[in-house]
């Protein structure tokens, strides 16, 4: 009986799974047939190794796990006859890759085949180990690799060429071994030993500066020759491709020429021949004659200048650029990117071609072409250029509009000389695919418009116009939105009108009236929206006219299920409707943008605040978890870390922790909204990169500026600005919205809580409901001014902190002669039952001060007070005089095992430290 | 130099995979996956190369199967053209007018041409004639080995008889 006809042979096999009409028919097929291989491996028949592996290589190309097969590659390999061999080896090269450690297992195998007396078994040795030898199995078979590229068959000497390219590509130390054998093989009369032979010298050159140096000199007049005897050689039908001899050949050797060329005026010289004749002879009907002439131009690019070749080159370059074959127009774009580095005028003078490759139907044309416009956009070009792109954005094809809009975003950017083009180019970009630009492009528009001051009435003028037109670009109408918000006024009076435009009546309720019309079309879009409420909000305080319309408009998202909608809407309400007084200063203009730390965000730098911040995630469709109560008071803290301090220098002292220029100083509530807005939009913006938070922040700078204006006016203010923020959360407490609204709105409590009596435990705030709050709040503010305390003498003690479970206090001295300096003795005692391990205590400053930590007495806290650690702290303070000291603090420690963290902040410090 | 070599059918089936470089099977699949949803759906006039992870993948449609070598951005895409072209000529002959079947059933024949072209990602030979020979040379050994063992298995069966 034959072997080989038994059990399901592979064909039978192969015929079973193609009948499979399903995906889990296919998979019951080949679970059966591995089973059936598994237990024909594990009874270790050598007659059906043969086909359980040529089954299991169809098996793992249909993607299905086929390790358990490894084992028996190597049993072939180790078996003496070649059909064994053969399927044994292909398996290897299928089945595994040089990472598995089966691998070296093989290595004493290869190595005795490829001392095997049949050629065959050489070869397919060194067809395996060219394939997959790992760093170790180069190492250990270099030598025979070696000795075989002297072989007598020539077969075997181009498999050793090829092999030793894949032995020096991992071990590159080895190449100098092949130098001599490979200089030989360049000799050969073979063309696949030439063919690879070329190659191995090629790759010899590029690992080894030796290895070039030599064959430049020994070996580049033969190459050269070699070359002519190619180029000029009679028909010969073994290797004539479309009339061409040998065209693999011709390429390998340009390639060789070209390593050998570049950098080398005297090597350069000796090939300009050869590559004249083959840039001028070289029949280019066919895509062999195509290849040569494109390898061909790219070594006359690379070899040392001779300007006649050059030339040669690029006319041939702009030939391929007019062919009708994409191909061939593929690889002349491809080149010229190439070559406008040596001749960028050569390059130029294809410009109106290139830019037509860019309307291509073929995308990587496309993309190529588009690219190489990019580099080759200049002072001179750029309007021109820019303005047929922006045309050709009508027209392309969507998946295109992202790629080209950020091309000519970075070209705009790139060559803006003038702010007003900039501003029409970008209108333009955002007016025809808004929906394809990144954040970061609108969000440095807007930088661009704040910071040119005389353009602001022009800008929004356009803005209004544009987004007339084209209502659904979604970020060309935030911008615009923005705009209209800000410079509202100016859209109406016509101020700084410029002589280019033509004249607009636009009347208030114009403009309130896009706003209206399209904050119901933008609905699916929350940023927008909240974008909206904003704008509405401050046109409020342009438009008195219109004030009662925008609070009708406003009230109508006071319903709104969006949580953040519904709580803009209700401050705002609240602000137009009672705090007449308050609102055009709330709505002032945003001051200057900074470009330069905008440019500098965007390109990653991100200032000291980002470890505090924990996932501010802000872009959620619902704005319910974006605010959470800690995480304000966490923001605040941030920002406010020394609020407490003498408030006239207010604004500097923000200014100075956010490390901003934003504004000439003098204080306004505006101002302190403006900081404050810029604080938020640092933190979230570095985050989100989403400016639309600017928007949040309107909110807690009002109860902020209210909060520095308490220790003026009394609490009057507050009262007030409480009864905004309860109302809503005591009428309707059924839905669930609500009812996280009312959460929200309890941490400008939280905040404010914190703000005057930062020894309180936030936790006793939140957990209580709005209206015992607002006492605990009222309550705790008169009772601990940061101020009252200070006037003690230097030497004084304070409680820095206390909770229910642990005290701290502070015992403060000053160093004679040094009043910068602040010693403190912090000393921290145990109020619970419980003992504490881990104890670790943190402390933070702002950046007027610094800390230097001494290490702890100890790190566990007996119970019942029984029992301290002491901690040294030494503080700086650089603004000594002027700011008094601030800190906040953070200790952690175990309970029974449990890990509890305790902050607060430490502003009662006696003032002038 | 080649990354890896894929067959792809029009119904975007796996015919023959080539990797000279190291993917692993996870990154093999993902690989198959992308590239075939990207050159399965470009049209017929468009240019044979798409750019792909900093590579590219120049590709040639024969009949139903799609022929794709991944090469570096330094890389001659017209060359490979005229490599795919080689493969599939001595395909042709080798099989006498190859199809899809062909390649299906004879799928590691077409792995021994392969490798009998490309070693370590570059072209070892550039004549047809010479890896006819060299193919045929080996597929007579393995025939040979083929006869003997019958023979020697009808010896047995005749002396066990």
């Amino acid at each position: 009986m034959n072997p080989f006809s038994s059990g399901t042979r592979l064909r039978d096999m192969i015929r079973a799974i193609r009948a499979c009409k399903t995906a889990a028919e296919e998979r019951g097929v080949v679970r059966k047939e591995c089973a059936a291989i598994r237990a024909s491996i594990s009874e270790n028949d050598p007659d059906y190794r043969h086909r359980n592996l040529a089954k299991l290589m169809f098996i793992h190309m249909l993607g299905y796990p086929t390790h358990f097969g490894q084992m028996e590659c190597l049993k072939l390999i180790a078996s003496p006859g070649f059909p064994e061999k053969r399927i044994g080896y292909l398996g290897l090269m299928l089945l595994l890759d040089e990472r598995q450690e089966v691998l070296m297992l093989v290595t004493n195998s290869i190595k005795q085949d490829l001392n095997h007396t049949n050629q065959y078994i050489v070869g397919l040795a060194l067809c395996a180990l060219g394939n997959i030898c790992s760093a170790e199995m180069a190492r250990d078979l270099a030598p025979e690799i070696e000795r075989l590229l002297q072989f007598r068959d020539p077969n075997i000497r181009k498999k050793a060429a090829l092999c030793s390219i894949r032995i020096i590509k991992k071990v590159p130390d080895l190449a100098e071994n092949f130098v001599n054998p490979v200089a030989a093989l360049l000799k050969e009369k073979h063309h696949g030993v030439l063919i690879t032979g070329v190659q191995l010298c090629a790759d010899l050159c590029k690992v080894s500066a030796e290895a070039l140096e030599y064959f430049r000199k020994t070996c580049t007049d033969g190459l050269v020759k070699v070359l002519k005897d190619v180029a000029n050689s009679p028909y010969a039908p073994e290797y004539d491709i479309s009339g061409i001899s040998d065209p693999f050949l011709h390429i390998r050797l340009l390639k060789v020429l070209r390593v050998l060329g570049q950098g080398d005026a005297d090597a350069s010289d000796s090939m300009n021949d050869i590559l004249a004749q083959v840039a001028t002879k070289t029949e280019s009907n066919k895509n062999a004659g195509n290849a040569i002439l494109y390898e061909c131009v790219e070594t006359i690019m690379n070899i040392e200048d001779n300007g006649g070749l050059r030339v040669l080159a690029i006319n041939i370059l702009g030939r391929f650029l007019s062919n009708r074959d994409n191909n061939i127009r593929y690889v002349a774009l491809n080149m010229l990117m190439r070559a406008i580095a040596v001749d960028s005028k050569a390059v130029q003078r294809h410009r109106a071609t290139i830019l037509e490759c860019v309307k291509d139907s073929d995308p990587s044309i496309r993309k190529r072409a588009l690219d190489l416009v990019c580099l080759l956009v200049n002072e001179t070009n750029v309007k021109p250029l820019t303005k047929e792109l922006t045309e050709h954005l009508e027209v392309s094809d969507p998946e295109f509009k992202g790629d080209l809009t950020a091309k000519i975003c970075s070209i705009v950017e790139k060559f803006s000389h003038e702010k007003i083009w900039y501003i029409d180019q970008m209108l333009k970009v955002l007016s025809e695919a808004g929906n394809y630009v990144k954040d970061e492009v609108w969000h440095a528009l807007i930088v661009v418009i704040t910071n040119a001051s005389d353009l602001h009435g022009y800008a929004v003028r356009s803005l209004y116009r544009a987004v007339q037109k084209a209502r659904d670009q979604e970020t060309l109408f935030r911008v615009a939105v923005w705009c209209i918000g800000e410079y509202g006024e100016m859209l109406v009076n016509n101020f700084g009108r410029l002589d280019i435009e033509e004249p607009t009546t636009v009347t208030e309720s114009d403009a309130v009236d896009v706003l209206e019309t399209s904050i119901k079309i933008h609905s699916c879009d929350l940023t927008s929206q909240a974008m909206c409420l904003i704008a509405l909000l401050k046109l409020s305080s342009r438009f008195p006219a219109c004030s009662q319309r925008i609070n009708n408009i406003i009230g109508q998202y006071k319903g709104s299920f969006v949580l953040e909608l519904q709580q803009r809407a209700t401050e705002f309400n609240s602000i137009i409707e009672r705090h007449q007084n308050m609102r055009s200063s709330l709505a002032e203009r945003m001051p200057v943008l900074d470009e330069a730390t905008f440019s500098g965000r965007r390109a990653g730098s991100v200032p000291a605040a980002v470890s505090t911040s924990q996932g501010v995630s802000v872009n959620l469709p619902n704005g319910s978890a974006k605010l959470s109560t800690a995480h304000v008071a966490d923001l605040l803290d941030l920002s406010l870390d020394d609020a407490p301090a003498p408030s006239s220098s207010g604004g500097e002292f923000l200014q100075d922790l956010l490390g901003v220029n934003l504004m000439p100083v003098s204080l306004q509530p505006g101002h302190i909204y403006c900081v404050l807005y810029e604080s938020f939009r640092m933190l979230f913006l570095n985050y989100n990169s989403d400016p639309h938070i600017f928007s949040f922040s309107p909110y807690y700078w009002y109860l902020l500026t209210n909060a520095n204006q308490a220790q003026k006016r009394g609490s009057d203010v507050l009262l007030d600005l409480l009864s905004i923020g309860t109302p809503p959360a005591q009428s309707s407490p059924s839905t669930p919205q609500v009812l996280s609204s009312n959460t929200d709105n309890r941490s400008p409590l939280d905040i404010l809580d914190r703000l005057s009596t930062p020894s309180a435990p936030s936790a006793q705030v939140s957990s209580t409901g709005g209206n015992s709050s607002m006492l605990d709040l009222l309550n705790g503010l008169p009772s601990s001014p940061p101020t009252s305390e200070g006037n003690g003498p230097a030497h004084s003690s304070v409680t820095a902190f206390e909770s229910s479970s642990l005290r701290l206090t502070f015992n403060i001295s000053k160093q004679p002669g040094n009043p910068q300096m602040t010693l403190i003795d912090g000393s921290f005692t145990n109020k619970s039952q419980d003992v504490f391990t881990d104890f670790i205590f943190q402390a933070a400053v702002p950046k007027f001060l610094q800390l230097q930590l001494d290490p702890a007495s100890g790190n566990s806290l007996p119970a019942n007070g029984n029992g301290s650690i002491t901690q040294k702290l030494r503080i700086t303070n650089s603004q000594h005089g002027k700011k008094s000291l601030v800190m906040r603090i953070r200790i952690s420690y175990k309970v029974n095992n449990k890990d509890v963290l305790e902050e607060g902040q430490v502003s009662n410090f006696p003032r002038d430290l | 130099m080649i990354h890896f070599v894929l067959l792809i059918s029009r119904q975007g089936k796996v015919r023959l995979t080539k990797w000279y470089s190291p993917y692993s099977q996870k990154e093999r699949t993902k690989v198959i996956r992308e590239l075939s949803g990207m050159i399965l759906t470009r049209g017929p006039k468009l240019c044979n190369f798409v750019e792909w992870r900093g590579y590219k993948v120049v590709y040639k449609r024969y009949a139903s199967l799609y022929f794709c070598m991944c090469i570096d951005q330094e890389d001659n895409e017209l060359e490979v053209l005229e490599i795919i072209h080689h493969f599939v000529e001595i395909l042709d002959r080798y099989f006498g007018s190859v199809c899809e079947l062909d390649l299906i059933f004879n799928f590691h024949k077409a792995y021994y041409i392969l490798d009998e072209l490309v070693i370590a990602g570059e072209l070892q030979e550039s004549s047809k004639k010479t890896v006819a020979r060299l193919i045929a040379a080996q597929d007579s050994l393995v025939e040979a080995a083929k006869e003997e063992a019958s023979s020697l298995s009808n010896i047995i069966a005749q002396a066990t008889k």
